[in-house]
């Protein structure tokens, strides 16, 4: 192996003392990334761009990273810090953009930024006034989780100790920057990941149960991406619409294709989903069309649990609003619903309750009334909350009295 | 709106056609690439195809031509199976030798009726090539292992073992002569003949085989399952379909119709398993079929059919001075150019159909 030559002994000097003969297989991951970063100085970069470069370090990691970035600039580079953690970002940047929806919001110098201010701008000011319910929330237990851990091996597992119930009649909104931890949360809940804790479905204990068995006993699932776990884009409609459904739609061990494609069209009707008919592949679809029949083919299996993750993403407003009108509806015929989104216009639409995840954990429980987007944004990027009258931690979560 | 709708209602057909029309013109492209290759090494294309007609077309052949396809058939459809879950069974070759060996040998085992005795030994080869597919099942599921990779080795494996269990255990030399074979069956375990001496029944078992194929793979619930595992295993396992065992019963299928590839020879015409008297190849040849009929069933026959028809002329071929070797140039060819015209040509489909249907849509008035 060649040895290092002057400019990289100079990257060397980057408060980093990594011995140069070592497997990156045999460094940890804040050492890896130390690698990756040297990397690309040592090709001559001077932009650098981070994109949330903090996920996967400890807090020392994160204050040596910050440091070194810190020396980058004073040599000239520049840095773009991607992230969505508010102390992280105020700490270490001369300037903050603020995105949202795929816009920059505002500009702002940090020592001329209060948190909280940026908090807002995160999520927005001008967030709807929760929609009233009309009928109560049961008083059954539909959905219960407790101490969901995902078991992965090696590295931090994205859901740790999750807890909550949903209610009949009731929407629980999982609310949180996208990546912490929600799709993860659902593919346990499903059983399609290994994880420890209990799965409760209708009060059946589904923790050692396969997802067809918990699909059976009540679940069903409006996935985070449709091309990739809702929809077989090259098969035709009735074909997607039969997918988990096919044994409802089978007989002697055949599938019996007229009553599988009568029950596409019901989708197609009921959904009102734009299409030439039944027959078309998928991929001919727009987006929210393909959306509605992926919403119609899980309500239409009469689900007692519905775990909707971001069920309007990409999609325009009509599609949009008919499909929480489907949601809200099934919540008004006693359906439990777990409604997973990064979308706070749509949690605030729609929820009963609202849950935070930061890091693979609850990190705290709102009711829709108390949830103003200072609060959201203060919770979804982390940080704590001094307004104690309007926020219940939720159990087992310290996020409000750690003040 | 009325017309769009049963316009589209055939869309199905539609691509259905498209697939067959492209096929066919991609083994037109693939004639005149080989007719350039015929050209450059100084032959008369026009020659050896017209020989390649005169030959294929004679009414013997032709029964040649179904002889050699049987095999073909059933090797197809074994790779198919696995293509259908993107598994790539690469062993039915070690999967229809083993079984070959085990079926001839455990028929001489037993005495039964005709039919009995027949129905038999295509179980016993059924259950051996799925046997050794289990092999491979098993890795992968319990120890993630490629299937590609483990049933290529599985290939070597039997070919060492079947050699070793023939030499040591199954060998017999009571008939003397230098082809050596297992014991040679009774009357009762030949399978009849359609055309005497020319085509036997197994023509008729491989394309019942296909027939099964077409049900359980495109008509149950099963094989629904089993598709829509190969089209978007994410969805399929996010909607509960347990992706191992899917895996598991594909490739099990799979061994047990690759277990049949080598009967029309053990139960028709050596009467026996033997080095020299069962052919070997058929494996692989499957594979080119399998691609070449689109996994279909109808595409599967007409592959077959047509490989078999260009193996059945070769042997005319050298004797008229037309190299034999330009059949096995044309076939492969022929597999490529197809593969890619087809492929090509779906995708353009694919492209005006989305297109076409989002115009109507657009011109379409909807409340939204």
């Amino acid at each position: 192996m060649a040895r290092p030559d002057g400019r990289f002994r100079r990257l060397l000097l980057l408060g980093t003392n990594i011995d140069l003969d070592l497997k990156v297989s045999e460094l940890g991951v804040g050492q890896r990334q130390r690698v990756e970063i040297l990397k690309v100085l040592y090709r001559g970069a001077n932009i650098l761009i981070l994109d949330e470069p903090t996920a996967v370090l400890v807090p020392q990691e994160v204050d040596e990273l910050f440091i070194n970035l810190r020396q980058l600039v004073t040599q000239g580079a520049t840095v773009l810090f991607i992230s969505h953690k508010l102390d992280e970002v105020l700490a270490v940047s001369d300037r903050i953009t603020v995105m949202r929806h795929g816009t920059t919001v505002a500009t702002v110098v940090p020592s001329e930024v209060h948190r909280l201010t940026l908090a807002e701008l995160m999520v927005g000011s001008d967030l709807p006034a929760p929609t009233a319910r009309v009928i109560a929330i049961g008083k059954n237990e539909r959905l219960v989780v407790r101490d969901l851990t995902l078991i992965v091996e090696g590295k931090k597992s994205p859901v740790q100790n999750v807890s909550f119930a949903v209610y009949e009649g009731e929407i629980v909104g999982i609310a949180g920057v996208e990546g912490n931890g929600q799709f993860e949360l659902c593919a346990a809940i499903l059983g399609l990941e290994k994880s420890t804790g209990v799965v409760e479905v209708c009060g059946r204990d589904m923790t050692h149960s396969s997802t067809r068995e918990r699909l059976d006993a009540g679940i069903a699932y409006i996935p985070f991406d449709r091309h990739r776990e809702g929809l077989m884009l090259n098969s035709s409609l009735w074909e997607n619409a039969l997918l988990g459904r096919e044994e409802r739609f089978s007989h002697a061990l055949l599938i019996n294709r007229s009553a599988a494609k009568q029950a596409c069209r019901e989708i197609i009707e009921r959904f009102d989903v734009m299409t030439p008919s039944d027959t078309v592949p998928a991929f001919v679809l727009s987006g929210g069309n393909q959306q509605k029949l992926v919403v119609g083919r899980s309500l239409s299996v009469g689900p007692s649990v519905l775990i909707a993750a971001h069920p309007t993403r990409g999609i325009d407003v009509g599609a949009q609003a008919a499909i929480w009108d489907e949601i809200r509806i099934a919540r008004d015929n006693g359906m439990a619903v777990l409604l997973v989104s990064a979308d706070l216009e749509e949690i605030l639409a729609l929820s009963d309750r609202i849950l935070i995840i930061f890091d693979g954990r609850i990190s705290a429980e709102l009711a829709p009334e108390d949830a103003d987007p200072q609060i959201l944004g203060t919770f979804m990027t982390g940080g704590r909350v001094s307004l104690l009258t309007m926020v219940k931690p939720a159990v087992g979560v310290s996020a409000a009295q750690d003040l | 709106m009325k017309s769009g709708s049963l316009r589209n209602a055939f869309s199905g057909a539609r691509s259905s056609l498209v697939a067959l029309g492209s096929s066919i013109g991609g083994i037109f492209i693939a004639l005149i690439i080989c007719a350039g290759l015929l050209l450059i090494t100084g032959k008369d294309p026009l020659r050896a195809y017209s020989k390649i007609l005169e030959t294929g077309l004679d009414g013997q052949k032709l029964l040649e031509m179904l002889k050699r396809a049987t095999p073909l058939m059933l090797s197809a459809t074994a790779v198919a199976v696995g293509f259908k879950l993107n598994l790539f069974n690469i062993g039915v070759e070690g999967q229809y030798l083993f079984a070959a060996l085990i079926a001839a040998e455990m028929g001489t085992h037993v005495s039964l009726p005709a039919p009995v005795h027949v129905a038999f030994i295509l179980l016993v080869a059924m259950v051996a090539g799925a046997a050794w597919a289990s092999i491979a099942a098993l890795l992968k599921v319990v120890r993630g292992v490629n299937e590609v990779i483990s049933t290529i080795m599985l290939n070597f494996i039997a070919l060492s073992f079947i050699q070793w269990l023939f030499e040591n255990f199954f060998r017999d030399d009571s008939d003397g002569g230098l082809n050596v074979k297992t014991t040679v069956l009774a009357r009762s375990a030949r399978m009849p003949d359609l055309v005497a001496g020319r085509l036997n029944a197994m023509f008729l078992v491989a394309l019942l085989a296909v027939a099964v194929y077409w049900v359980v793979i495109f008509k149950s619930r099963f094989g629904f399952q089993l598709r829509a595992s190969g089209l978007n295993p994410n969805a399929a396992r996010t909607s509960g379909i347990p992706a191992k065992r899917m895996a598991v019963t594909a490739l099990l299928i799979s061994g047990s119709i690759a277990g049949l590839v080598a009967m029309p020879y053990v139960l028709g015409e050596a009467f026996a398993y033997g080095p020299n008297a069962t052919p070997t190849q058929l494996g692989f040849a499957g594979i080119a079929v399998a691609l070449l009929g689109r996994n279909h069933p109808v595409g599967i026959i007409g592959a077959a059919l047509l490989f078999g028809f260009l193996d059945s002329t070769s042997a005319e071929l050298q004797l008229s001075g037309v190299p034999s070797s330009i059949v096995k140039v044309i076939q492969a060819i022929i597999v490529l150019t197809v593969v890619i015209v087809n492929e090509a040509s779906m995708r353009m489909f694919n492209k005006r159909t989305a297109e076409r249907t989002a115009a109507k849509l657009k011109t379409a008035s909807f409340p939204i």
